[in-house]
């Protein structure tokens, strides 16, 4: 049997363990090199151990498997002659994400309670998968794109988020503590929004600001023809955006119009860099 | 392809006109029949004038009341038409009733006049006291058909009232027991069960047990039954160890329940979705997990019942990723129970902890 490795995410440590007790009879060459109990730590460990496969429970503390689905699919390396993205099997103890859209792909989910029948059939798919990589060694770039596209399908539409509150009022002004006083800073004259710890830079040519919101809080109040989301940490405003030069990975690096930072869009938001 | 088969029954509506139609040759028949009693007076002419001027006075009266209902209610809801559609209010009746027995009185006498060959003198040529009285004699009916027609028709409508508040109740209870049979809560229980049975049976066992006892309570509840409160306690111990199975170390808890009020009845489950809120928005998205006290006591003549936890907090809630659907429901029961003397608040928790505070306010 083909030997891999693989990392478990997955919040709940009675099902961690069964899941890696599973595997272990089903698939003997298979290597867990770890596992973990966060959305973050998925993330890392990924990064730091490149496994083949990832189960990724979907419903977990801080990141969800999802949203560590998608970090993974923007920070991946992805340069030629690096490790190819990691299969990616969800799973869930119900089915609220639409996952069928994984359905026929190199990626699966699975049901909690996952049944052994069905565990097994995940792994002779990725059985198959896995050879299909080691015999085509150029498979790993279009598997990276085909994750991606998949992803990016999964992502909130902003627009579907603003249609279901009431009539879309978009933010104009940013209220930012500076030391004693609250700078009003109009949403006009923002560059772009950056995740930083618990707080969100706000960046003007003038200079930038800190608020105490994250940005799945802000995003919604934004206009999303006018501000883009261009990686799960940053948001531009559009017509800021001076250039975008894309790199062999598949990552665009923007330069802005009036202002020398440089931002990097991610492998989830490239679709939005096509020439007309 | 797929049209629709055209029906050939009339509708529900003509139907009702046809037979309010028939009802009324019925009336007419009786009138005759009554006055045939009278000195001088020959059946068959009877009939005839009779069912005749019964006729005309209804179609005047009948089509009045619809047309004046519809002008009534022409900006309501179809919910609204549906169930008082057909009815315009005893002010437009009023009117409608004498001129529609006036009109129909005049025409249905000039037709059964023309079937008789105007053997009787004409309609209007009666003088004018004799006039009045077979008018009035023509009204009794109209109005008395009337009343029976509206207080008929109101039945139906206390009736579809009653059927929607049945659905509504019903509706209620689906909804309580889908929100306590979170399909994710349920899953997950049950994939750690699968789990335990390979590697600790006894625990497995206990676990099961402690989901049996839930879900039979999650049954009582739809049914909206009470319970002791010492009852409401134990649940909730046995929902919070099944979380526990599943969180781990991630989970504390502690209930304090005093004696004087073990015995206390309660809605079953009231706080369970406080306490699956709690552990759902507040401690469950939380690395590091957290702790959930629920405390029972008497606070001036109330019995206070609070939920609290050590979770992420007003962010959670105020993201407002569905916390508002348990608590709602707990607001709603409490209302339905006890109306302005029960409340429900929901505050972040007052002391270094943080998390959230959740007060429920009831008589004693």
């Amino acid at each position: 049997m083909i030997a891999a490795s693989a990392l478990i995410a997955e919040d709940e440590p009675l099902l961690a363990e069964s899941l890696r007790a599973e595997l272990a009879r089903l698939w003997p060459g298979l290597r867990v090199v770890a596992s973990v109990s966060h959305g973050q730590a998925a993330v890392e460990q990924a990064l730091a151990l490149r496994p083949e496969l990832l189960f990724l429970d979907i419903r977990m503390p801080g990141m969800s498997g999802l949203e560590a689905a998608r970090a993974l699919a923007e920070d991946w390396p992805g340069a030629p002659g690096s490790a190819p993205f990691p299969l990616i099997v969800f799973v869930t103890a119900y089915d609220e994400y639409a996952l069928q859209a994984f359905d026929h792909a190199a990626v699966d989910y699975l049901l909690k309670p996952v049944q052994s029948e069905r565990l097994a059939q995940t792994c002779t798919r990725l059985q198959a998968a896995l050879r299909l990589r080691s015999q085509v060694p150029t498979a790993a770039e279009p598997a990276l794109q085909a994750a991606v596209e998949q992803l990016r399908q999964l992502l909130p539409a902003p627009e579907l988020a603003a249609s279901r509150a009431a009539p879309p009022e978009w933010l104009q002004v940013i209220p930012a503590a500076v030391g004693a006083a609250i700078h009003m800073v109009p949403v006009d004259t923002v560059l772009y929004f950056e995740a930083a710890d618990k707080y969100l830079r706000v960046v003007t040519p003038e200079r930038e600001h800190l608020i105490r919101t994250s940005l799945r809080e802000l995003l919604p109040l934004l206009d999303p023809q006018r501000f883009w989301q261009i990686h799960r940490s940053t948001v531009v405003r559009a017509d800021a955006i001076a250039c975008a030069l894309r790199d062999e990975s598949g990552k665009h690096t923007l330069t802005l119009a009036g202002h020398p930072d440089r931002l990097v869009a991610s492998r989830l938001y490239a679709h939005r860099f096509k020439a007309m | 392809m797929n049209a629709p088969v055209p029906s050939h029954a009339p509708s529900p509506r003509l139907q009702r006109f046809g037979r309010r139609g028939l009802q009324t040759i019925a009336i007419g028949v009786a009138v005759a029949l009554c006055l045939s009693l009278m000195p001088g007076q020959r059946l068959l002419p009877s009939l005839a004038y009779s069912v005749c001027i019964a006729l005309g006075c209804w179609l005047f009266i009948d089509c009045g009341r619809m047309l004046a209902a519809h002008w009534v209610h022409r900006q309501a809801s179809p919910e609204i038409r549906r169930a008082r559609g057909e009815w315009p209010g005893w002010g437009w009746m009023a009117a409608v009733l004498p001129l529609g027995t006036l009109a129909g009185y005049v025409v249905g006498y000039e037709i059964a006049a023309r079937l008789f060959d105007a053997a009787e003198p004409h309609a209007l040529g009666f003088d004018l006291r004799s006039f009045a009285s077979i008018l009035i004699l023509s009204m009794i009916p109209g109005v008395a058909a009337t009343y029976y027609f509206y207080s008929r028709a109101r039945l139906a409508a206390s009736h579809a009232k009653a059927e929607q508040a049945e659905r509504m109740a019903a509706e209620q209870r689906l909804k309580l027991l889908a929100a306590q049979l979170e399909p994710h809560m349920l899953f997950n229980t049950l994939a750690n069960l699968r789990a335990l049975i390979g590697i600790d049976p006894p625990r497995a066992q206990a676990m099961l047990d402690r989901l049996i006892l839930f879900l039979r309570a999650t049954l009582d509840a739809s049914r909206g039954s009470t319970h002791a409160l010492a009852s409401e306690f134990a649940r909730l111990a046995d929902y919070l160890e099944l979380m526990q199975i599943r969180m781990g170390g991630r989970l504390q808890t502690r209930l304090t329940l005093p004696d004087h009020l073990a015995a206390r009845q309660v809605p079953a489950l009231l706080l369970q979705p406080l306490v699956e809120n709690a552990i759902k928005h507040g401690l469950e998205p939380q690395v590091r997990g957290g702790r959930i006290d629920v405390s029972a006591g008497s606070e001036c003549g109330q019995l206070v019942l609070r939920v609290r936890d050590t979770g992420t907090g007003l962010a959670a809630v105020a993201s407002g990723q569905g916390t508002g659907f348990g608590v709602e429901q707990v607001r709603e029961r409490l209302e339905a129970l006890y109306g302005p003397a029960a409340s429900l608040d929901l505050a972040p928790a007052p002391d270094a902890d943080g998390g959230m505070l959740a007060t429920l306010r009831m008589p004693l």
